[in-house]
């Protein structure tokens, strides 16, 4: 069986430094505060080092320039890194995904496009297979309880309910989905358990859960009570003094399978 | 010098990537008699069997493949679905007939514990037999990264190499006089993977 799954996220945004644009490395709070702390691929490098399974790279700007500085990202990360990433932020098109899978992506995250254009979910799966299609869902709660999935980077909110929307998802063939609740973005308050284990119990392809992650018990928690495949965190793994080798650590003591570096 | 078969499916970057971090001379193959003088061949790949099995077919990579791994022995490995369109048959999306080198067939996973999800993503312990060259210098249940719904199964067992767990037994690794194929992707499991490359590089069959 399948050992459940720490992901860093890495979110980048575009900065000029003279006149060359490069990746810095950021975090964000709700969506909004964007906090820039590093290089992407010196913190891939070191999450790889400290046995994340899996990384995730967020292009936050994506729909403001070409995708040429992305993958350039990509790619270094492809020669350097011997894990597997998915990347995500701006998929457009089936191009897209062609373009990014082979600088190296092992998975390609759509979000916006995904409500816009639900047969690119299809097109993909076929044309890729499911394992390299993941659904990102972004969720905020309403005044009146319930949650609205919203798209571009958290500006525009649907009609859409993110449970109903992922069990659509794993219909149209994604192959797995990332739910983020905005939130609890940043806040460090702990996951949203209750949406993510109607998620996990609604569907039978892996789920990761994200937004909120301030402790190790958080991380537990999203694993027992939310029975998420995967917990991914920017923030977290950004500002936390505590080494992620303590917090799987805490997780494996906790009796969830997960890997430990020997 | 490694040729990786390039059919236009699978992330080749990251397997030439893999084996250049090892100090291989790698080429990329897409043109089929370029296959001539490589020392090891390599098949990738991700999608779907049918897609994977058309594109061989229509690159002219069967016949060449056949010869070169079947008559003149040079040692082959193939990645996930690589190593799975070395069965008989496969039953993704249909029935679709593989390179045949294994006497076995592609099934889906079915794990009867809902909590199993499919595909099956993520680090996995596999059980290994103690006996292969491929799996040398390892120890105990080593994991290694998989993302599969489908499955070789094999009429032989001898023919398995490596399996784990899912509710069921799932091969992990086959192997045949210089045929291997592993499941898991190598090139994605940090130090297991890249010993199990570097112990293909050493592979004598």
């Amino acid at each position: 069986m399948a050992k459940r799954r720490l992901i860093p996220k890495l979110q980048m945004k575009t900065t000029s430094s003279g006149t060359r644009e490069r990746m810095a490395l950021v975090t964000t709070i709700g969506f909004e505060k964007v906090i820039e702390v590093g290089e992407p691929i010196s913190q891939a490098k070191i999450y790889e080092a400290q046995a994340a399974d899996e990384l995730v790279f967020l292009d936050l700007d994506a729909y403001n320039h070409n995708k040429g500085i992305l993958v350039d990202v990509i790619r270094s990360a492809a020669e350097q890194i011997f894990i597997p990433f998915t990347v995500g932020g701006g998929v457009k098109s089936i191009d897209d995904f062609r373009l990014l899978l082979s600088n190296g992506a092992d998975k390609v995250s759509i979000n916006t496009v995904a409500v816009e254009n639900p047969s690119l979910v299809t097109l993909a799966s076929k044309m890729y297979g499911a394992q390299c299609v993941v659904v990102s869902i972004d969720y905020r709660k309403n005044m009146d309880g319930t949650n609205s999935v919203w798209i571009r980077g958290g500006k525009e909110k649907t009609n859409l309910d993110p449970v109903e929307w992922a069990i659509e998802c794993e219909r149209l063939g994604a192959g797995e989905i990332l739910i983020t609740s905005i939130d609890r973005d940043g806040s460090r308050k702990g996951l949203d358990i209750e949406t993510t284990a109607k998620i996990t119990s609604a569907l039978s392809i892996p789920v990761i859960t994200s937004g909120g992650c301030g402790l190790s018990s958080h991380f537990i928690e999203g694993f027992k009570d939310g029975n998420a495949d995967a917990v991914s965190a920017g923030t977290f793994f950004c500002f936390q003094d505590q080494n992620p080798m303590q917090t799987r650590a805490h997780i494996k003591n906790a009796g969830i399978p997960i890997r430990i570096h020997t | 010098m490694i040729g990786i078969v390039d059919y236009g499916m699978g992330n080749l970057l990251s397997v030439k990537n893999a084996f250049e971090y090892l100090g291989e001379d790698v080429k990329t193959i897409s043109d089929p008699s370029v296959l001539q003088g490589v020392e090891k061949i390599v098949l990738p790949g991700v999608g779907a069997f049918g897609d994977c099995i058309k594109n061989l077919k229509d690159k002219g990579f069967i016949a060449a493949l056949n010869y070169h791994v079947l008559e003149k022995k040079v040692p082959i490995m193939g990645i996930c679905l690589g190593m799975q369109v070395m069965s008989k048959v496969g039953h993704e999306g249909g029935h679709f007939e593989g390179l045949g080198w294994f006497d076995a067939e592609v099934i889906k996973l079915h794990p009867s514990d809902k909590k199993l999800r499919v595909p099956h993503v993520g680090w996995t312990d596999i059980e290994y037999n103690k006996q292969s060259p491929l799996f040398a210098g390892l120890n105990g249940t080593p994991d290694f990264y998989f993302v599969h719904s489908y499955y070789v199964k094999c009429s032989d067992e001898k023919d398995m190499d490596a399996s784990y767990d899912f509710g069921h037994q799932v091969t992990a690794s086959i192997r045949k006089n210089n045929i291997f194929g592993t499941q898991f992707h190598p090139e994605k499991s940090q130090e297991h993977g890249l010993r199990i490359l570097e112990n293909f590089i050493n592979w004598k069959p």
